[in-house]
């Protein structure tokens, strides 16, 4: 019963967002703060990862590579289907549930402690609109940051894959090209699309609706981070038996 | 002036309020006294629609808040000024930013305009030298000047505090509630603190409503609060020793 009424809470919190905008100049610099802080400021940790992951891929793939019959351009195949179909979309997403996630729920809930959400209430601002809102707009733009992490991860699949001596660099760049589906790419777009709505609004849900003093921020971050995998692992699913299957 | 009539507030099995019905004058700083359990909060937070009552009504000047519409109830809401006990200032924005806040959201001011209202405020709550500095980097009692600051810069109608001594030295305590009183008379708002400090009772309380377990038991001025016999207050009011004797003075001083 509790789950239910939860999804009954998030959905009206979901339509309450869109409410009462906020002033557009307003709403304008809050939106850049977001940006800032929810993409650019995770972009170094997705290109650590990401370059690490596909140098993972390449490696292992490498190593299965036992019978003298498949041919090396397999590598690069494998490398570019995990990491576009896979790696970049929904591991990125994990770590920024992670990051990004616990980042908006302890803010948001920060402020519920202190009161600062009641202060906007009081004064007659919708602050789900005030805080949540300008948080998805800003997540539109995490498409482009899956689209450097399938880059990035590539390059770590290459730079691995060429520096242990697995295949040569034209082999590689020959598997990438292999089979090569656009649509893959369209899926993995989609999915980070919906994937930015629920890091944007899971935590923001987690945050806002907290009861407690600081002690239940952490404690709400580490929920809202459980949660928010949750819910991407299932999307994730669901989403590719739609697109894919 | 706000009227309340009849409030009733449960939170599941528990009934907080029962029946509370009272008038808080304008001009006046009316004052609400209990101890810790006894509903003041959520009196408070439904006189300013973050909560609403199971029953009863509270009345704006004739603007019953149940029976306005969401966009008048935010509207409503705009006359609205409220200092919270923690100042509840945010902490990404400087004490000028803070001020300016509810400018910057609902009026359509050139930023000249606001900024010569933010310097009036703020100079009115005797914080001239403070603008850029960010709640984090200034003192308990400098965030609730900020705080009564940024409650009165839209000029409203109703001030309300949430214990704004809590936390501060005798002497700050002094200074925010003469504040607070001065405010109200120049503005002619109407004012309701919600206080367990017994220096702003016998300073500004020119309306007290004490309550006990959600029941308005006593409501009078600080001046009849020496004179009262009604057990549940004096137990309260006169719980420390200083506080009997000063009774005492008075009553014998009145003889």
């Amino acid at each position: 019963m509790n789950y239910l009424a939860s999804i009954g809470s998030y959905s009206i919190m979901v339509r309450e967002v869109f409410k009462k905008p906020t002033k557009w100049p307003i709403m304008k610099s809050l939106i850049l703060k977001e940006i800032d802080e929810l993409i650019y400021n995770s972009m170094g940790i997705i290109i650590f990862i990401s370059i690490f992951i596909g140098g993972v891929v390449a490696i292992q793939t490498a190593l299965n590579l036992t019978n003298p019959l498949i041919p090396k351009n397999l590598i690069g195949f494998a490398t570019r289907q995990s990491v576009i179909l896979e790696f970049a979309p929904t591991f990125t997403s994990i770590i920024m549930a992670g990051k990004v996630g616990s980042y908006i729920t302890s803010s948001i809930g920060t402020m519920r402690v202190t009161e600062q959400i009641d202060a906007l209430e009081v004064m007659g601002v919708n602050s789900l609109n005030y805080l949540v809102f300008p948080k998805i707009i800003a997540m539109l733009l995490y498409p482009f940051a899956v689209a450097i992490a399938m880059y990035v991860g590539i390059l770590g699949g290459w730079i691995a894959n060429v520096a242990g001596g697995y295949s040569s660099s034209a082999e590689f760049v020959e598997g990438l090209q292999l089979d090569f589906t656009p649509f893959h790419v369209t899926y993995s777009f989609i999915k980070s699309v919906v994937f930015a709505f629920v890091i944007a609004t899971v935590p923001s849900f987690h945050g806002y609706y907290m009861k407690g003093g600081a002690l239940d921020v952490g404690k709400a971050s580490t929920t809202s981070f459980v949660w928010t995998s949750v819910v991407i692992i299932i999307l994730n699913f669901i989403l590719t038996q739609l697109l894919l299957g | 002036m706000i009227e309340v009539e009849n409030l009733h507030k449960s939170f599941g099995g528990t009934h907080v309020l029962k029946g509370i019905t009272t008038v808080f004058e304008k001009g006046k700083t009316n004052l609400i006294i209990g101890q810790s359990g006894s509903g003041k909060t959520v009196f408070m937070k439904c006189l300013l629609g973050l909560l609403l009552p199971d029953e009863g009504s509270i009345c704006y000047e004739g603007r019953i808040y149940s029976q306005l519409s969401g966009s008048e109830q935010r509207d409503l809401r705009q006359e609205m000024g409220m200092v919270f006990q923690g100042s509840a200032l945010f902490d990404s924005m400087t004490v000028e930013g803070n001020v300016m806040f509810p400018l910057e959201m609902f009026t359509k001011q050139s930023k000249a305009e606001m900024q010569e209202r933010v310097d009036f405020v703020l100079n009115r709550v005797n914080l001239v030298d403070a603008h850029h500095k960010l709640p984090a980097e200034i003192s308990g009692g400098m965030k609730k000047r900020v705080a009564i600051a940024r409650a009165i810069v839209m000029k409203p109608k109703y001030l309300f505090c949430d214990e704004p001594n809590s936390g501060l030295d005798p002497k700050t305590a002094i200074l925010i509630d003469n504040l607070i009183q001065e405010i109200t008379q120049e503005y002619n708002i109407t004012t309701v603190v919600n206080t367990h400090d017994m220096n702003s009772v016998m300073e500004i309380g020119e309306k007290i409503i004490f309550l006990k377990d959600g029941i308005k038991e006593w409501e009078g001025s600080n001046k009849e609060i020496f004179r009262t016999d009604n057990e549940a207050v004096t137990n309260f009011v006169y719980s420390s020793d200083l506080f009997k004797k000063v009774r005492q003075m008075y009553i014998e001083e009145r003889a």
